[in-house]
């Protein structure tokens, strides 16, 4: 294998003029991958604050319908159209929720976890100057600000935010008479075309600007589950991007793609062609939404993964299991879309299609998690911040994948579809999931990227609030769910209670409905765990304790073997590796780490 | 700093940047068109029975167009071989014939466009009798161009004939309908071939629905136009790439000329698809 790579012809080679670049060059626009890593995860952390808020505002109008909002009211009353009185009314709810998982899952999370971590990770742990195009990773970091913006604007306009929930369904989308949407829909073509260039960029990378000695089998998981979910963003999204358009054309050309014959808006025969379907759109959404659950969970799992092997001091248990497990996920992931839509009437026989392939995807993510499971055996592990969040992935994730299986089953998802039980099993995924394994991820390359450690007691304080409160908020609604409580009613399912309507026969319990007043303040509990967490950044930032080396935390993988923070260009002299990416506690080694570059002797 | 492989292949990969990068773009493309061939294969199939227009297009020209459109796959070829052998004159020429044919093909599509928005179909609310060469019948459903104050206005809707207080108007009625079948079609062209067309009056208070053929007439042409409109502007995108390395970027030949052979190579990839596309979209658009 040396012999295939010992021309890389210019890797490291430094140049003697240093020209300071000015502040617009340096940091707004700037082509280093690191610098745009870091421009992209401050960015996606104010998306995901953001969206966090935005949820609060839901949980207070849920427990305590129709009553002000304390502290945000006159903010909702002076800024936004529907909220007159500082009230959340029904339209004002609508567009919050779309917008919180629209800003959730475009706007915060795979920014923070495909392109903040891999941008800043990926082109150090393979040994690489830079991104293969850094030009086009600018590009892509712009595009994301653009549909930020626009996301954002939408709020403001008149008629508020699209409200057609996150999912966007037809005809529903189309006949809101108001600009949202459109807002939405163009917000989106701009996010999927950052991802689009992002995708490229990465998969170029890896293939091409692998270090000497590099090989596929000594890539770090982290980058693998990268180089898998940058396939996902690149082909999984453009047919989004195509009922994007046609979406939009539906909104303001008058076109019927996804718009039945005899549609009638508000009583009244909708003045259109028809003869569209709205199946159609639900297909072309989720043909893009599957795979987007693993681009969300996979970048996660590659951090865990990194996490683990750094503080249990030994190498990963199964790295081939792993490598072939997010391979295969990363093709079973186009082939399960349908099982979101079981109760569309699609037909049993696809029903059945893709219950079947649902049941088989689940075995290599659960093959990736009893791998990760297995390397704690035995190891000396190291209880800091970001393994503590690590180890809480793996629970977390394991409650919101089972509990997925019964959503993927169509008999049980009958019950089960559309209730609170879903909403607990994807935020089970996302939340205690992804999330803390980006807090695993910024605990743990923190002191790469600013040369100092976050604080550890403020950390832990962190994690065992964020970690009580993450459960206290998602616990419950796997059994509101289980009970038929419906999600996206602007009330909490107040009409649907016992209590007020006695006559209907199973309505929701008083004991339900007061889980919500338990979960709106578990979810103010979690809003000011992050407060030790955001001083903690920027506190450690300026006055965190110095790392007195480059690999603080005696790990292998190539970006600890670079200066800190790295210098343009990243490392001193072209690394060449030598060996496997987790060489912890190799028998006869000097240390109880060898780095990749270090030479067999 | 530099990245490496900008120019020179990777040994193991035996490739350049550039080139991954293009192909990985390529295959999100065809992610992006194959989304939107499946919505025309999912419309048109669940399409009510005799629903679905057919022979609405100007087959002649399209032909015309492909024609024009593989030329420029030819040309760009033969430009990127040229410089390849180092003949930069001759790579001139070709990639100045390329340019050519794009703007060719942009404007014969412009003239497609125009003339689709100016003609008509118009739903009535009782049947009329039409002559079709000899025969006479009844349908509700005319085709054609109107007339209007001397006019042949474009872009009417129902909704104009209110808003312009439209009494009455001429239909200058095609000689076929596409609730016809091809070989109808035929024998109706046929006879009405040679004869003057007749004007029929419609009262703006008989007509049910009023519609030119733009994308809001039916799936058909929300399908034709979002997919020819999205080609069109990856024709225009991908003419004024091939322009920019033709003309301003054209110095780089004498600084780095195996990077700007790479660019022509690049450019001339995506151009293939842009073809290749239009390849699927003729037959499927106007042929089916």
């Amino acid at each position: 294998m040396q012999a295939t790579t010992h021309t890389a012809p210019h890797v490291g080679d430094h140049k003697p003029h240093h020209e300071e670049p000015g502040f617009w060059s340096k940091y707004i626009f700037s082509t280093d991958h690191k610098i745009i890593g870091i421009q992209y995860g401050v960015t996606a952390l104010a998306f995901l604050l953001f969206g966090f808020c935005l949820m609060l505002c839901m949980r207070w109008q849920i427990a305590h319908p129709n009553q002000v909002v304390p502290l945000v009211g006159p903010l909702l009353d002076k800024f936004l159209e529907d909220g007159k009185g500082g009230i959340m009314t029904a339209n004002l709810y609508n567009s919050f929720g779309a917008m919180h998982g629209t800003i959730m899952v475009f706007l915060a999370i795979v920014p923070l976890a495909f392109a903040a971590f891999g941008n800043y990770v990926v082109p150090l742990q393979i040994g690489a100057p830079d991104m293969a195009f850094p030009r086009v990773n600018m590009a892509s970091y712009q595009f994301y600000v653009l549909g930020g913006i626009v996301m954002f604007v939408s709020f403001f306009i008149p008629g508020g935010a699209a409200q057609a929930g996150w999912t966007s369904y037809s005809p529903l989308a189309t006949s809101i008479a108001t600009h949202g949407q459109a807002f939405w829909l163009i917000g989106m073509v701009c996010l999927i075309n950052s991802s689009l260039l992002g995708a490229v960029n990465f998969i170029a990378t890896i293939i091409q600007l692998r270090a000497p000695g590099m090989t596929w089998m000594r890539l770090p998981f982290f980058v693998w589950a990268q180089f898998v979910t940058a396939f996902l963003l690149l082909l999984a999204f453009p047919p989004l991007e195509a009922a994007g358009v046609m979406q939009l054309a539906d909104n303001l050309l008058g076109t019927s793609f996804f718009l039945p014959t005899g549609l009638a808006v508000g009583g009244k025969l909708a003045d259109i062609s028809g003869g569209g379907s709205p199946l159609l759109w639900q297909h072309l959404f989720w043909f893009l939404g599957h795979p987007e659950v693993y681009v969300l969970i996979l970048p996660g799992m590659g951090i865990v993964a990194e996490v683990i092997a750094n503080n249990t001091r030994k190498p990963l248990w199964g790295y081939k299991s792993l490598v072939y497990s997010v391979l295969a996920i990363g093709f079973l992931s186009f082939i399960v879309w349908a099982h979101h839509m079981y109760l569309t009437g699609m037909g049993t026989k696809i029903s059945a299609f893709f219950q079947t392939t649902t049941m088989i995807i689940s075995i290599p993510s659960v093959i990736i998690l009893t791998c990760l499971f297995i390397s704690l055996w035995g190891g000396s592990i190291r209880f800091n911040t970001p393994m503590l969040f690590a180890l809480a992935f793996l629970p977390m994730f394991g409650i919101g994948g089972l509990t997925g299986l019964p959503l993927g089953f169509a008999a049980a998802d009958l019950h089960l579809h559309d209730t609170y039980y879903v909403i607990a099993h994807f935020h089970y995924v996302v939340a205690p999931g992804t999330i803390f394994a980006l807090f695993a991820g910024i605990y743990y390359w923190f002191p790469k990227m600013t040369g100092r450690m976050m604080n550890e007691f403020w950390g832990k304080v962190h994690f065992w609030g964020s970690f009580i409160f993450m459960n206290v908020v998602f616990q419950p609604m796997f059994f509101q769910g289980m009970q038929g409580m419906i999600r996206r009613m602007a009330d909490g399912g107040l009409n649907y209670t016992s209590a007020l309507h006695p006559e209907t026969i199973g309505g929701l319990s008083q004991t339900m409905m007061s889980l919500h007043t338990v979960i709106l303040w578990g979810a103010v509990g979690l809003g000011l765990c992050q407060i030790p967490f955001i001083i903690n950044v920027f506190a450690s930032m300026k006055s965190g304790r110095k790392i007195t080396s480059d690999n603080p935390w005696n790990a292998t993988t190539l970006e600890w073997q670079t200066p800190t923070p790295p210098p343009h260009g990243n490392f001193e002299h072209a690394p060449t590796i030598h060996r496997d990416p987790y060489d912890y506690s190799v028998p006869g080694a000097a240390q109880d780490f060898t780095p990749q570059n270090q030479a067999k002797p | 700093m530099d990245i490496p492989y900008t120019v020179q292949t990777r040994p193991d990969t035996g490739i350049y940047n550039a080139k991954v990068g293009v192909w990985l773009f390529l295959a999100s493309e065809v992610m992006l068109f194959g989304a939107l061939f499946s919505s025309y294969i999912l419309l048109r199939v669940g399409a009510a029975t005799g629903t679905w227009p057919h022979g609405l297009l100007n087959i002649p020209i399209g032909t015309f167009n492909t024609a024009v459109l593989i030329t420029s796959s030819v040309t760009v070829v033969l430009s990127w071989a040229s410089l390849k052998l180092g003949n930069f004159g001759r790579y001139k020429l070709y990639q100045a014939i390329t340019l050519l044919c794009a703007l060719g093909f942009l404007g014969i599509k412009s003239y497609e466009y125009r003339e689709k928005f100016s003609h008509y179909e118009v739903w009535l609310k009782t049947p009329v009798i039409v002559k079709h060469g000899t025969e006479e019948i009844k349908v509700d459903r005319l085709l054609g161009h109107i007339e209007h104050d001397g006019h042949h206005p474009f872009f009417w809707t129902t909704q104009t004939l209110t808003d312009k207080k439209v009494a009455s108007f001429k239909l200058l009625p095609d000689p076929v309908h596409y609730t016809m079948t091809s070989k109808e079609m035929a024998h109706a062209r046929a006879e009405a071939a040679g004869k003057p067309h007749e004007e029929i009056e419609i009262k703006s208070a008989d007509v049910k629905r009023l519609s030119a053929f733009v994308p809001g007439h039916s799936t058909y042409f929300a399908v034709y136009f979002t997919l020819t409109a999205l080609h069109a502007l990856h024709v225009l995108c991908g003419a004024a790439v091939i322009f920019y390395i033709w003309g301003p970027g054209a110095k780089m030949w004498q600084t780095d000329p195996e990077r700007y052979i790479n660019r022509v190579e690049i450019s001339g990839l995506f151009w293939h698809f842009v073809d290749l596309v239009w390849i699927f979209l003729f037959p499927v658009l106007y042929l089916l």
